[in-house]
């Protein structure tokens, strides 16, 4: 029964989410709202499993001495750090007239918020500009026709995204400066392509979610 | 001694940064200046790529790094032309009469700030000052958050004060919801199910802004900033396709070539990607925020970018004929 219950609840659920879609009558309209709000309360749930996980995670580091523990400890202090302040603005707001929010400009959270996780988010995210340029310097060459076409293509992108394409080009006819090859290049063949990824992507998941539906694919119950 | 380097580096340049004057910009002779030399230097690792010499990644984080930091410092005119796909979308702003109510979906966090935050800040101007009646939702946990900022720094500027917009009437934030695109299907039939209270836990039938909005047919039009699941993709598949909403969209530029086929079948009502559509939705606007500052380090780093890929296969070049002279 560990098993055929799942497959049970997975076609049941399955076949009813299919059929609110194409029958818009009671019952089957109101399947969509049932199913919205546990969805959104499954995903509620699965943030405190995340943070829960994450603590045990690095409780079990720090206990086991394992390697790189005082990092497990550093998240263990930012997390509980952030969150104890969000409580203590959230409980602070409720009480006060008019009502404030954790989230407002000048509370403890945002302070947080503003200068510890923006800048410490942002410079991971900015250390990118660095690894790309590298990677392109390296990887980024003509060594056959497809890799060509994808190196031109890459140009006429970069430089016609920003200013300095169209102050090149200045002097050509407005149809033949860079922005508007770039602008072409976005429109037409970069627009083909995900079209395509995305038919790709559409048959697959209705593939996949058929085959989990009629209990063909059961990977999803192991482990 | 060699381990003492960087921090004395980074000393110096502390104490740089406090000596000099603030805000600091160079004259545009010394810009150009600066811009040369940056050109010349370039110059010089491509003809040491072309003897032969093979430069190291240190090098090109150098430059990447100099391109980014030097053009802050610097004093130059852009030409701005915007984009078919930013007109598109401040074409169905400016449609929108005053009074309108449009749902801003912010769908991002700090590290795609950069390139979002300053759509978010012009677009709270414009809303602001044309009298649109802005209702703000997340579907990402840190989006109310960025919204919060956006309305913080714009009712900054006279005009805006001058008009008091007021919490609750003008606009409102309801704060995040999990859920991703479960959020915005629901919404189509009820918003007060997803959000039955604000951030500031008042309910949602005591929030003026809120009387008589039920779902997305009480809504004139969607401006979705969105940096990746759940975004763009979600809510036109479900907002535009299932339930007729008007949505335009600010994108980051990684994902706005994902979001182009949608444009093109017009279930998308307009797109700022990355750097280059903010500043044009700035420009557009006519709210020149941080964009039009961040739009002249993408230009440097760009070029860089592209006299690296140069100097690249001026490297693979040079080893093709070696092994063929190695071969002879």
């Amino acid at each position: 029964m560990k098993r055929e219950i799942p497959l049970i609840i997975t076609f049941v659920a399955g076949v009813a989410f299919v059929l609110q879609y194409f029958i818009p009558h009671y019952p089957f309209n109101r399947f969509e709202n049932i199913f919205s709000d546990w969805f959104a309360i499954v995903g509620a749930f699965a943030i405190w499993l995340g943070a829960l996980s994450l603590m045990k995670l690095c409780l079990l580091n720090i206990s086991k001495k394992s390697h790189d523990w005082p990092i497990s400890l550093l998240i263990i202090i930012s997390f509980l750090s952030i969150v104890i302040a969000g409580a203590i603005d959230g409980f602070h707001g409720l009480n006060s007239v008019p009502a404030t929010s954790f989230r407002d400009p000048g509370t403890n959270f945002d302070w947080f918020y503003q200068n510890v996780y923006t800048p410490l988010s942002s410079t991971m995210f900015a250390i990118l500009a660095f690894f790309v340029a590298s990677a392109s310097y390296r990887a980024f060459r003509a060594r056959n026709t497809a890799a060509t076409l994808l190196l031109v293509s890459a140009f006429f992108v970069m430089i016609g995204r920003v200013p300095l394409g169209d102050y090149l080009s200045g002097w050509l006819p407005e149809r033949m400066q860079f922005s508007q090859w770039a602008n072409w290049l976005m429109a037409f063949p970069n627009t083909a392509g995900q079209r395509a990824v995305m038919i790709g992507i559409a048959l697959g998941t209705v593939s996949t979610s058929l085959r989990i539906i009629l209990g063909i694919e059961r990977s999803h119950l192991e482990g | 001694m060699n381990k003492y380097y960087s921090w004395l580096i980074l000393a110096a340049l502390i104490i740089v940064v406090a000596i000099l004057p603030k805000p600091l910009v160079i004259s545009p002779t010394a810009s150009v200046i600066v811009t040369i030399l940056l050109g010349i230097a370039l110059v010089w690792v491509l003809v040491l790529t072309i003897r032969g010499h093979l430069i190291g990644r240190r090098v090109v984080f150098l430059f990447i790094g100099a391109s980014l930091t030097l053009p802050f410092f610097m004093n130059f005119e852009m030409p701005i032309k915007v984009s078919p796909e930013v007109k598109i979308l401040y074409d169905a702003l400016a449609k929108l009469p005053p009074g309108s109510k449009v749902l801003a979906a912010f769908d991002y966090d700090p590290p795609s700030a950069p390139e979002l935050q300053p759509q978010a800040d012009a677009f709270m101007a414009y809303a602001f000052k044309h009298d649109l009646k802005v209702i703000i939702m997340g579907l990402w946990p840190q989006g109310p958050q960025q919204a919060n900022m956006s309305i913080d720094k714009v009712l900054q500027y006279p005009e805006i004060r001058a008009k008091n917009p007021k919490y609750g009437v003008d606009y409102v934030n309801l704060g995040f919801q999990s859920g991703n695109e479960f959020v915005i299907q629901r919404m189509g039939s009820s918003f007060r199910g997803m959000f039955p209270r604000d951030i500031y836990n008042t309910d949602y039938d005591k929030i003026p802004l809120l009387n008589g909005v039920e779902n997305f047919s009480n809504i004139d039009f969607v401006f979705n900033l969105s940096s990746g699941y759940p975004g763009t993709v979600e809510w036109v598949q479900i907002a535009v396709d299932r339930y007729g909403v008007k949505v335009g969209a600010g994108n980051t530029a990684v994902q706005a070539p994902s979001v182009y086929p949608y444009l093109s079948s017009r279930k998308l009502t307009g797109l700022a990607g990355g750097m280059s559509g903010a500043w044009q939705f700035e420009q557009a606007t006519q709210q020149p925020g941080k964009a039009s500052t961040y739009v002249l380090p993408q230009t440097f780093s760009h070029t860089v970018v592209i006299a690296f890929i140069i100097i690249g296969n001026a490297a693979l070049m040079v080893s093709y004929r070696r092994s063929k002279r190695g071969e002879a």
